[in-house]
């Protein structure tokens, strides 16, 4: 059998195990979500995949890790303040690279051909990896647990369901993060700019949107939302490499086109579905092959409902 | 009020425009008729600079809109009903009513949402549905709607009879009277050249590019060429 693809059952069946999963599989879907955002709101507004974007959450995870080394060597301890500076920190350093790879990258070659977009979104992407490993090492960077503790949720035949406080810290802040952008996005007259944009950019700059204004905020809001997810990471794993980017930046993307790429909804619900996806296998299955179930998922989408689950109707009469 | 002077326009290669002057004086309709693919829909998107006019000026009250960009122009007071509506079709009736008073100041909104509701008491009932799935007519009066909530001096219509039956037809010019009659200046592009020329104080025909003749509205109705081109067997 040496060589051959096998994939073992190895799972328990009762249902503490299960839920321990839905635990673990919610928290790392909504940090997939978070990212995912970024992805289908660039796409929806310039219809490009920003391939730079899981690099965008890789540098947040870095200004997090950097954040807190300064915050410490200062002998602020303080956890909450320590939190608040980490994030406020990683989404400003990240909105200032996302604004700008929108201006390098993708602005000078507006309505040349996508593959030149494409070439050169790759080219941004390994580029700040570069810059990256070679600022910061190549090694792993680690960081020492901030948010301990946690609950038993329930016991079962010997084994105890944990939901731990960093759990439940990240589910509510992406939960409010989601719940915030959907409103910023529905409802307000900035929200309405970028759906307008989305729409038809020639009559929403007739009826006075500053469209390249309004690219530039997507690439910042998606940014920012990347940021918090790399900064979520840093604390759940508490390691960090220059790498992770790309295999956390193709999930996030197979969750928005799970979704339905260009929407919002969709992609927080593919990321949580990737999340549970991905946590179930390992649990279940082989953890080497998570990544390929994961991926398994984007071709199966790819081929048999490539609007994904939540993809917008073409509803316009011409 | 807006001056037009020796404006080519491109697409790529293609000379769409090929040296236009025009002129729209204030508190006027003008009407512009021409065959399809005439350049007239390029005229009233070359004024918002989509395309850009590649040589010649547009003077708007003494300024050259040529060097203004797209998004500001609205804010000089002129709103535009483009060809094929181009309704936000993922948004509601009311959302593409406020894409629409985008550039105000918000601070008469309520009272321009009303006044677009009374001329067309069909968007009120519509007001939650979404864009693309009014009817022709409807996604019409709503991008004159829209167009009317920037509070426009000066707005262009390219169009707006398009596919509507004919009883709808005779509401929008009537309406088209009335919103010119409340003093905004009114440039129409149109098809229907009998009805167009009829409302209109003065027009404009297009061939090919270029401007080939211009009159009063009853001088080019009256013009036995004219008569043949764009009206015989073209009214009812
Ligand atoms: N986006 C474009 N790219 C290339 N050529 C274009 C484009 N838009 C218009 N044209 C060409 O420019 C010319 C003028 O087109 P335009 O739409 O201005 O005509 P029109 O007078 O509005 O016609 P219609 O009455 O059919 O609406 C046509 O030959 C058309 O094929
Ligand atoms: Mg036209």
């Amino acid at each position: 059998m040496r060589g051959k693809l096998r994939i073992i059952f190895r799972g328990r069946f009762d249902l503490a195990y299960f839920f321990q999963q839905l635990i673990n599989g919610l928290t790392l879907g909504a940090i997939y979500g978070l990212i995912a955002i970024g992805y289908t709101m660039v796409y929806g507004i310039i219809g490009m995949i920003n391939f730079a974007h899981g690099e965008i959450y890789m540098l947040g995870a870095f200004v997090s890790v950097v954040t807190y080394l300064v915050l410490s060597a200062l002998g602020l301890s303080y956890i909450p303040l320590v939190l608040l500076v980490m994030l406020l920190s990683s989404m400003l350093f990240t909105s200032i690279y996302g604004w700008s790879i929108e201006r390098i990258a993708y602005r000078p070659l507006r309505g040349a051909p996508r593959l030149a977009a494409l070439i050169s979104a790759i080219g941004m992407s390994i580029a700040l990896q570069n810059y990256v490993q070679l600022t910061q090492g190549a090694r792993v960077k680690a960081l020492a647990p901030i948010i301990s503790g946690g609950f038993t949720v329930m016991e079962q035949n010997g084994f105890t369901v944990r939901l731990s406080t960093l759990q439940i810290f990240i589910m509510i802040l992406t939960t409010a993060l989601m719940v915030g952008f959907s409103y910023l996005i529905d409802k307000t007259p900035l929200g309405r700019q970028q759906r307008a944009c989305e729409q038809d950019s020639t009559m929403a700059a007739l009826v006075g949107v500053n469209v390249d204004r309004t690219i530039s905020t997507t690439f910042v809001l998606g940014a920012a939302l990347a940021a918090v997810a790399g900064v979520m990471v840093t604390l759940y794993y508490g390691v960090v490499d220059f790498y992770i980017g790309f295999l956390a930046g193709m999930k996030a993307f197979t969750a928005a086109v799970l979704g339905g790429i260009g929407s919002l909804p969709g992609a927080m619900l593919g990321g949580i579905l990737i999340g549970l996806i991905e946590a179930f296998w390992s649990a279940y299955f082989t953890i080497e092959y998570k990544d390929v179930a994961a991926f398994s998922i984007l071709v199966l989408v790819l081929i048999f409902r490539p609007t994904g689950l939540l993809g917008k109707p073409e509803i316009e009469k011409v | 009020m807006l001056k037009i002077q020796g404006v080519h326009t491109f697409y790529g290669q293609i000379e769409a425009l090929k040296g236009v002057d025009l002129e729209i004086k204030q508190g006027e309709i003008v009407t512009l008729i021409g065959a399809n693919g005439a350049g007239k829909s390029t005229l009233l998107m070359t004024v918002f600079g989509k395309p850009k006019a590649r040589h010649g000026r547009i003077l708007y009250e003494g300024r050259d809109l040529t060097r203004v960009p797209t998004h500001e122009i609205v804010r000089l007071g002129i709103a535009q009903s483009p060809e094929g509506r181009r309704i936000f079709a993922r948004m509601t009736v009311f959302e593409n009513l406020q894409m629409g008073a985008l550039c105000t100041d918000g601070s008469t909104f309520d009272e321009d949402v009303r006044m677009v509701f009374d001329l067309f008491p069909r968007l009120e009932e519509r007001r939650t549905q979404r864009g693309g799935t009014l009817s022709g007519g409807e996604q019409q009066m709503l991008a004159i709607g829209r167009a009317l909530m920037s509070k426009p001096r000066l707005l262009l219509l390219d169009e707006p009879s398009l596919g509507l039956a004919p009883l709808v037809v005779r509401q929008i010019f009537d309406i088209i009277k009335k919103i010119n009659q409340a003093g905004v200046t009114v440039f129409l592009v149109e098809q229907n050249a009998f009805h167009a020329l009829k409302l209109a104080h003065r027009g404009y025909v297009m061939v090919n590019g270029v401007i080939t003749m211009s009159g009063t509205g009853k001088e080019l109705l009256d013009n036995p060429e004219i008569r043949a081109a764009y009206l015989e067997g073209g009214h009812a």
